[in-house]
């Protein structure tokens, strides 16, 4: 593709280096380094206003850091060669209503610089790669939610970038569409593609990132492999989850007995062996509490989340 | 419960700025602009400039120039105005100069006083043989020859009594018949007519100047359209450059809305991270805008010459030049009022707000020289008063492309300052 021959693909695909960006006195981004390698898909999970789609703008160049870099194969994020080289799916549904899928593909095709059979190559890839084909010549307002969401995606797709940046975008989708576009990322990242998947939704990132950072209030507050994580946070332990009927109070006390916390009457603790649970369960029996249900886990990145900043993802 | 429907709206209408500037600022902008327009404050009615030629260098003819010229509603020229400041005086006016001052749109009137008016100037009747004053009209403006007749009458009555009394006592003379003595008396009363009036012109013309009666009839006057006379219909071509601009603003600030969807969408922001910049993107839409703008004109003009007749085609040439200028400049004006503003709603009350005054002021709602000299020169800060001018002189007055300078110019003007400014303005769109 057009520029990205005068960029060096032996250098990293994607290096953020230190970040900083303020908001007046709000710091956004404070600190955040970051790699993606080629074939590789980074998450960044983290709750609605954690600075992932900050991280995400400022490696676009639509927001200027106070400190640090970004840079795409070597080149500053601002610069042609980048922009030639990363392709951007912003949260919101960044298309052009009024004119049909194709047109659209066409319009954001022509934005960077394709034309004649090269254009016409990319837009039949990508209505293909979105599953739009059947519906090129309908005007994308009267889409679906999904398919809106599946042209956002292709839309920033036309120019076969390197790096994609993925800005959580199955907002608003049902689960069959999201699954779709769950294929289709894979897809890209088994071509080689550099992938950053913004998102929320831990079951997201376990499924399509390969390493996942955790951001929360601008920083990353770890980040590995989703095993890594949970190994960081909880070892070998397992979780095990216990509900009970009784007064609240009890309940947290008894909780906090044994290192717990207490989620809607649901205990929750972290226990080496699952000999453990019976010790636990007399106790509460002893202390007057009525076992409803008892589950033995894994745990997951909901769980890392919450260890590490005592607030659920979704807060 | 009522109440409570009533104090929601009223709450909506408070956070509404929009419609706020809408409900109240607008129609007090409306009432002044009227107000001034017709309401003729602070003595500011408007002055019909008059061009006069006096072949006859009589007495009696220059006595009607110099009460011409003390008539507060008129502006007397006599000769063209100087090109440079130090430039020697251009010559008088003749009667094919004055002819050709008209057709240019210099003065809605030119007044010829031939040889010979001085030994007749006054007729009684149609029939009462004085010599005939020639009034060159330019038709778009109905009202200055109007005024100018009335005026030549009250003027031929307070400058000439000599001339007049002359007159009437030859007709008493012709018809009833004097004796040796009584003509005897006549003449010495004449004589010191002529002594008084010889003593006291100037402040016997200028003291009479506020009667409105015309006097039909003293002076013998004879109009002559001479540009628009041979129009099918007269003020179609006004009309559809007026109406025309006025929609043009609106259609305009309406198109260059879409930056503010976008932004709103986070499409612009999409596209600016591609290899668009801010400027080809502004230019890019200044360019659809302008072509859109003009072939709006288009429509206009095709159908002014359907239905009503225009004489579209002879004038393409400068129908062209015109057009895409006045498309410039209104798309550049759409583009800035997009970018200043911050939503849909604030740019729907500016753009209401602005063109309305502008659309009233530069003359889409009624013709600039209705209005008083102040509004008329306020006028010329506006897209409109331009683009009326331009297209008044294609089609109303046959000129040739390169008479348009001065119009071309200043749109082109307007256009590339207001996109300097709308391209600075975006720069909040650029980047965090």
């Amino acid at each position: 593709m057009t520029g990205i021959a005068q960029i060096s693909e032996t250098k990293m695909p994607l290096e953020v280096r230190s970040l900083v960006k303020r908001f007046g006195d709000l710091v956004a981004v404070n600190d955040v380094s970051l790699t993606v390698r080629a074939g590789e898909c980074l998450g960044l999970l983290g709750p609605n206003g954690a600075g992932k789609s900050t991280v995400i703008r400022s490696i676009v160049g639509r927001v200027v850091p106070n400190s640090g870099s970004a840079t795409v194969f070597g080149a500053t994020a601002d610069s042609t060669e980048a922009r030639m080289a990363l392709g951007w799916v912003p949260q919101e549904l960044a298309i052009y209503p009024r004119i049909s899928c194709s047109e659209n593909l066409g319009a954001f095709g022509r934005y960077y610089g394709l034309k004649g059979r090269a254009l016409k190559d990319a837009i039949g890839w990508c209505l293909k790669w979105a599953a739009l084909e059947d519906r090129q010549d309908e005007v994308a307002k009267s889409l679906s939610g999904g398919m809106k969401r599946r042209l956002n995606m292709a839309a920033g797709m036309m120019h076969r970038p390197k790096v994609m940046l993925f800005d959580e975008p199955t907002v608003g989708v049902d689960p069959q569409s999201r699954n779709r576009i769950f294929e289709m990322i894979e897809a890209l990242r088994d071509e080689g593609m550099a992938i950053i998947y913004t998102t929320h939704y831990m079951e997201e990132a376990e499924r399509l990132c390969d390493r996942i950072a955790i951001i929360d209030h601008g920083r990353v507050i770890a980040s590995g492999t989703k095993d890594e994580l949970v190994r960081e946070s909880f070892g070998s332990c397992s979780q095990v989850l216990a509900r009970f009927k009784g007064e609240h109070a009890a309940i947290e006390a008894w909780a906090a007995r044994h290192d717990g916390r207490v989620t809607d009457s649901t205990a929750e603790f972290t226990v080496e062996q699952a000999t453990e649970i019976a010790r636990l369960l007399d106790d509460a029996a002893k202390a007057g509490l009525e076992l409803e249900d008892v589950s033995l886990r894994k745990p997951n990145l909901e769980s890392v989340f919450l260890h590490l900043t005592g607030r659920e993802l979704r807060d | 419960m009522i109440l409570h429907v009533a104090k929601t709206a009223l709450t909506a209408l408070r956070r509404d700025r929009g419609a706020l500037v809408l409900s109240f600022v607008l129609p007090l902008a409306f009432f002044s602009i009227f107000a001034v327009i017709f309401g003729g404050q602070h003595d500011s009615t408007p002055k019909v400039n008059l061009i006069v030629v006096d072949e006859d260098r009589s007495e009696a003819s220059q006595d009607l120039v110099k009460a011409l010229k003390s008539e507060k509603s008129l502006v007397v020229k006599t000769k063209p105005a100087a090109e440079k400041k130090n430039a020697p005086a251009p010559a008088d006016y003749t009667a094919e100069t004055a002819e050709v001052a008209v057709k240019a749109g210099d003065a809605p009137v030119a007044l010829i006083i031939p040889q010979g008016f001085g030994q007749h100037p006054i007729a009684f009747g149609p029939e009462g043989g004085g010599s005939e004053l020639q009034l060159l009209n330019d038709q778009s403006d109905s009202i200055a020859p109007q005024i100018v007749v009335g005026l030549l009458q009250k003027a031929a009555m307070t400058a000439m009594p000599a001339s007049m009394a002359d007159e009437g006592m030859k007709y008493a003379d012709k018809y009833v018949g004097f004796t040796p003595e009584q003509r005897k008396k006549v003449d010495a009363d004449l004589q010191a007519l002529r002594d008084e009036e010889a003593r006291g012109r100037t402040s016997s013309a200028s003291g009479a100047s506020e009667a409105g009666d015309s006097n039909a009839g003293i002076v013998a006057v004879k109009t002559r359209a001479v540009v628009g006379q041979d129009k099918k219909s007269p003020m179609i071509s006004f009309y559809a450059a007026a109406i025309g601009v006025m929609f043009l603003l609106f259609t305009a600030s309406g198109s260059a809305g879409a930056l503010l969807d976008e932004a709103e969408s986070g499409t612009l922001e999409r596209v600016l991270s591609t290899r668009v910049t801010m400027t080809k993107l502004l230019a890019g839409k200044l360019v659809f805008n302008t072509l859109l703008a003009f072939v709006q004109l288009v429509a206009m003009f095709l159908w002014g010459w359907a239905v009503f007749h225009l004489d579209f085609f002879s004038h393409l040439p400068g129908f062209v030049v015109m057009g895409l200028c006045t498309a410039f400049a209104v798309a550049a004006f759409g583009m800035l009022l997009a970018s200043a503003c911050h939503t849909r709603a604030q740019l729907g009350a500016l753009s209401t707000l602005l063109i309305l005054i502008m659309s009233s002021v530069g003359g889409s709602m009624f013709p600039r020289f209705l209005m008083p000299e102040a509004m008329q020169n306020a006028g010329l800060l506006t897209i409109n008063a331009w683009a009326i001018d331009g297209f008044t002189k294609v089609f109303w007055r046959d000129l040739p492309v390169s008479a348009l300078w001065p119009q071309v110019a200043v749109l082109l003007a307007i256009g590339v300052v207001l996109f300097v400014v709308a391209r600075r303005v975006a720069r909040r769109w650029e980047v965090a």
